[in-house]
């Protein structure tokens, strides 16, 4: 990304903070949360780390304590951190002599380089459509939420960069260190090929310096501007000199990795400001002297209490609520940094004290985070279990992936490529944040895609994704009760509970088709479910189903999580 | 509009080449008072009210058999309406008595009745028959869009692409309530909006808004709300629309009905070039204590009559003080009636056909069709025949109100219906009523054993003869086709039917009649 590029994009960022009356304001702090252990807090947990909260996730969860579930959600195995990598779903090149023609259909790309253009397109798509499907078929852990908060937090686009490979090298970096040390987070992501063609490493030699990287460590990755984003401790020299700390780093287009050239590394001693002590990191010569440097380096950020103040901050926007107070940044923040820096900089213990806080399952922290497009796609097909052709048919699952990418495009959040470095606005742009997402384009779109896909779903190249809301019925625990369909679909569905005399009119209006006695939906559920294959008493269940939930999911409340 | 209609509607073909007065229709542009004229006026300001009464209500008890009081007494001993109670429009039928306010619109020729309105195979389930009234199918048909979808989507082709525009810059189907009814559902989008619905606006109609908590959660939630409230296509339309009337003729309150028919008007007198709008009202599901023990006259059953007749009467009286009483037709429908005889709780159970109401200024006022066959001796499963399919009644609002030409009908009701003289059709095309004291039907030889013959004659044009039983299903259809005027025989086998009674239907054009049959050993 060009540096002109990012000071566009980041001129909004600088916008004067503007003070929030938040409507309530909440004195709870990190203690474990020692509150009832009911399906409204393991949904709230579960929309918060997972995508949606299905009903089989929320029963299997509720049979553990908080703090278990909590545990079990942050316990992810290196398998699962190392998932089958994307394939070869497209064409092979015209170009004869393109590598990529010797792989087989169904079979990853990931391990052979391409220069044809075409070919490289295509793998982008595959390798975005394989990110998504990862979301869509997660484990019950927090890894996808996770990994998409790094990609958010450390943000690189595939445009910018070469090579499909290095994006997909990226996303393994991502997820490998997601719930790891932070501290070897940043050496590995710094030195990522495609981290390094991002923001310029790879052109920042000791004849030529280029800032961009050494600025975004501190300003974005690890540093940050204090808690409203104006202020700015370290100082323009300290860019520079961290830039200088930098230099030296290259791309191997053979292996896709990284390697450090010494003889385009700035070997002097680097004089850094009051902000870092005054720290001096030595210069040095000879193949190690980068990595060697990097370390100094990030020790010497790591050892400010706003690096951690900063991670803390993001991951309380991610995970919890955008606005954050006086007294949430002392209550919350400034001791979730003490357990970040007590505990070395592990992310799975700053996590785990977040996660399991009686902040975090503040009432009024509940049901305030609107969701983000990829949120709302994943966690709608997630919690109406929306089935996706056979695992064997990876063209079909790609397609069907494609399509929530594409709708993920529409609503503003394009995976893979946000919209600068700073990541997705929502996270860090005041005064609005989260509600950027919503908006006079977005909103009615996000209507007409439920709308259609309890209706016909969507059809790519013959893969169709649609919602069976008899599916999602089904595993309610009373679905034949008019009463009980309603207020646990709501239960599932929603953060925010409907009136009483709501939820009356939709049994009645819906349900009931205006009727007043209960027992004819109930019968006509028995009847169904008795003989699911009469096509009459199908077709009514699934229409009243399909209104009530096209209704449901167009009340503003589906947009919150 | 489509252009053949901007043909059909303006002026007759005769006098239409491309040139009026020397001058070319294109060079007066869209937006020229002649343009507008020929384009605006007549017909295509039609609007077509539809009020559900959703539950199945109790025909016989809304329109009484006064001819045949004694068999309709001795059905229903415990609800029958006292004979010097009812309402009478003519001598051998009257209203119930809480329907004061529907017999002065009959007084006032503003009301049509249409009598026996039901299908063959008639459906006893709430949900089910509600679909097939929605979507006019048949009995053993799933159709996944209504009737009044088709016909929006056949006016407006292609809606959502390309809507709003200049020739329909508001909703074409508008719902009064939370959700959008099966009625509105086009071919593969809904052609209708519900103005209580979360993305147009609230509050317009007692709308009931879940507050918001005074949390971030509710912070989050008004932001969104305001702008599902900003974004809805048709939301300032509609607002506008309904702001623009700020002096209406009183309606009952409290009336739910009321409160919904008094909005319709609003919009319409409001501009809207909305053509469908539907409201909805119940329950009529009267399975017990439809009247009290003590009075029939008075309970469940008469208060929902009152509602209705004084919401509808109330309408009627605004849309005259709006000054568009000519654009506007009034019809209800329900599910089903319910059945003959009552039940031991003071109730009826679900049954087959009942009344269909039409108000308007331009009906063609009166009952059409004949008081019901009712048996000496109802039993239970007793149920009233069809004497009119009522997507003849679509067909004819169709036709003769919303102007659907006669060749496109088939389009939007996937079938032949024939029309009936219940609207003035004089914007579309005359239609007369049928002659009045022809016997057109009649059954030669009943009870019989084995078989009888049919006697019926036609004015020519398409003949439907049909054999129902008493609970409405289709025996036989003798006769579906074009035919010659004249009178013809048909000899009725009965073949391995079971004994008992039968009923013959005859339709030709607007002429209808039903005559009994009975099977015996």
């Amino acid at each position: 990304m060009d540096r002109r590029d990012f000071l566009t994009a980041g001129k909004a960022k600088k916008t004067a903070p503007v003070s929030l009356a938040s409507p309530t304001r909440t004195q709870s702090g990190i203690n474990p949360y020692a509150g009832p252990w009911t399906n409204n807090e393991v949904i709230h947990l579960l929309k918060r780390t997972m995508f949606g909260a299905s009903k089989a996730d929320v029963d299997f969860f509720k049979l553990m304590t908080m703090s278990q579930a909590v545990d079990y959600l942050l316990n992810v195995s290196p398998a699962q951190l190392q998932p089958a990598p994307p394939v070869k779903n497209y064409p092979n090149s015209v170009t004869p002599t393109d590598p990529d023609n010797v792989i087989a259909l169904g079979q990853t790309w990931v391990n052979v380089n391409t220069n044809d253009g075409t070919t490289n397109a295509y793998r982008i798509y595959s390798y975005k459509n394989w990110w998504l499907g990862q979301m869509v078929n997660q484990e019950r852990n927090i890894l996808e939420k996770l990994t998409l908060f790094w990609h958010n937090h450390f943000s690189t686009q595939t445009g910018a960069i070469s090579r499909a490979n290095w994006c997909y090298n990226y996303n393994t970096v991502l997820r490998k260190n997601a719930l790891g040390n932070f501290k070897t987070f940043l050496k590995e992501i710094t030195t990522d090929p495609g981290m390094l063609e991002f923001l310029n490493g790879y052109l920042n030699t000791n004849t030529a310096p280029d800032e961009n990287y050494g600025r975004e460590l501190q300003e974005l990755f690890c540093i940050g501007k204090g808690a409203n984003n104006a202020t700015q401790g370290y100082s323009e020299t300290d860019v520079k000199t961290a830039a200088k700390v930098l230099t030296g780093w290259k791309i191997n287009y053979n292996t896709n990795t990284s390697y450090f050239t010494y003889q385009r590394h700035d070997s002097t001693n680097k004089q850094f400001s009051a902000f870092y002590s005054n720290t001096v990191i030595n210069g040095r010569t000879g193949s190690t002297a980068g990595g060697l440097e990097l370390n100094d380096m990030l020790d010497m950020l790591l050892a400010t209490n706003d690096a951690a103040m900063h991670i803390c901050r993001k991951l309380y926007r991610w995970f919890v609520y955008y606005n954050i107070d006086a007294s949430t940044e002392a209550n919350v923040i400034a001791p979730l940094a003490q357990v970040f820096r007590s505990n070395n900089y592990n992310i799975k213990m700053v996590l785990s004290t977040l996660l399991k806080s009686e902040h975090f399952f503040d009432v009024a922290n509940q049901g305030c985070l609107i969701k983000s497009p990829i949120d709302m796609l994943v966690g709608l097909s997630r919690e109406f279990n929306v089935q996706y052709p056979l695992a064997s048919d990876y063209a079909g699952n790609y397609n069907c992936w494609q399509t929530l990418n594409s709708f993920a495009i529409t609503f503003n959040q394009d995976l893979g490529d946000p919209p600068n470095v700073a990541g997705w606005p929502p996270y860090y742009q005041e005064p609005q944040y989260y509600e950027i997402w919503i908006n006079s384009d977005t909103f009615p779109k996000r209507n007409q895609f439920t709308d259609q896909m309890l209706l016909t779903g969507y059809t790519r190249n013959g893969a169709n994704i649609k919602i069976d809301p008899t599916r999602f019925a089904k595993s309610l625990p009373n679905p034949g009760d008019p009463n009980a369909l309603v207020k646990d679909s709501i239960l599932y569905l929603f953060r925010l509970p409907l009136l009483q005399t709501s939820m009356d009119q939709l049994k009645k209006d819906i349900i009931l088709g205006g009727q007043t006695n209960d027992y004819y939906w109930t019968n006509a559920w028995t009847a169904w479910i008795a003989n699911p294959n009469d096509a009459v008493n199908a077709n009514i269940v699934k229409t009243k189903l399909r209104d009530l939930y096209q209704y449901l999911l167009k009340l503003a409340e589906y947009q919150l999580a | 509009m489509k252009r053949r209609d901007f043909l059909r509607t303006t002026v007759p073909a005769a006098i239409l080449p491309t040139v009026i007065n020397g001058f070319s229709i294109k060079a007066f542009g869209a937006e020229s008072p002649l343009a507008q004229l020929l384009s605006g006026a007549g017909l295509s300001d039609h609007v077509l009210v539809i009020v559900q009464l959703s539950g199945g209500n109790d025909g016989l008890n809304t329109v009484i058999p006064l001819d045949i009081y004694n068999d309709y007494y001795n059905a229903r001993p415990n609800i029958a309406i006292p004979a010097d109670k009812v309402l009478k429009l003519t001598d051998k039928t009257g209203l119930n008595p809480a329907m004061t306010s529907m017999k002065a619109l009959y007084d006032d020729a503003k009301l049509a009745i249409v009598q026996g309105a039901s299908y063959p195979t008639p459906n006893f389930s709430h949900f089910r028959a509600t679909d097939i009234w929605m979507t006019a199918s048949n009995s053993d048909e799933i159709l996944i869009n209504g009737w009044g979808g088709r016909y929006l989507n056949y006016q407006f082709p292609n809606f959502p692409v390309g809507y709003p525009n200049n020739d329909m810059p508001d909703p074409l189907g508008i719902q009064i309530g939370s959700t959008t009814s099966l009625v509105f559902q086009g071919p593969s989008v809904s052609m209708g909006m519900s103005i209580s619905n979360p993305t147009s606006f609230y509050n317009l109609l007692n709308g009931v808004q879940d507050p918001a908590p005074n949390s971030n959660a509710g912070k989050e939630l008004q932001y969104v709300r305001l702008v599902a409230k900003q974004t809805s296509q048709y939301a300032a339309v509609v607002k506008n629309a309904a702001l623009s009337v700020t002096q209406q003729a009183p309606y009952p309150t409290p009336n739910y009905l009321a409160d919904q028919l008094k909005i319709v008007a609003r919009l319409i007198k409001g501009g809207l070039k909305t053509k469908i709008y539907m409201v909805q009202y119940g329950s009529f599901d009267t399975h017990s204590l439809q009247t009290t023990m003590a009075d029939t006259t008075v309970g469940t059953h008469a208060n929902l009559w009152k509602n209705v007749s004084e919401a509808i009467k109330a309408f009627q009286d605004d849309l005259k003080f709006q000054g568009v009483e000519d654009r506007v037709l009034g019809m209800t429908f329900s599910e089903f009636g319910r059945r003959i005889k009552s039940n031991s709780s003071v109730g009826t159970d679900h049954g087959a056909g009942a009344p269909m109401f039409l108000f308007g200024k331009k009906v063609l006022p009166g009952l059409v069709g004949t008081n019901p066959i009712l048996p000496a001796n109802a039993t239970v499963n007793d149920n009233i025949a069809m004497q009119y399919d009522f997507r003849s009644v679509y067909a004819t609002v169709l036709e003769n109100w919303l102007c659907v030409k006669n060749a496109d009908l088939q389009q939007v009701m996937l079938r032949n219906y024939q029309s009936l003289p219940l609207v003035n059709a004089a914007d579309c095309k005359p239609i007369l009523p049928s002659p009045s004291g022809t016997k057109y039907l009649e059954i030669w030889g009943t009870p019989f054993v084995s078989s009888t013959r049919i006697v019926y004659k036609t004015d020519g044009g398409h003949t439907l003869l049909q054999v129902f039983d008493t609970m409405g299903r289709l025996i036989r259809v003798p006769v579906d086709t074009d035919m010659a005027a004249g009178s013809y025989t048909y000899t009725f086998d009965a073949g391995p039917i079971p004994n008992g009674l039968y009923y013959v239907r005859l339709q030709n054009g607007a002429t209808q009649q039903v005559k009994a049959m009975v099977k015996m050993k």
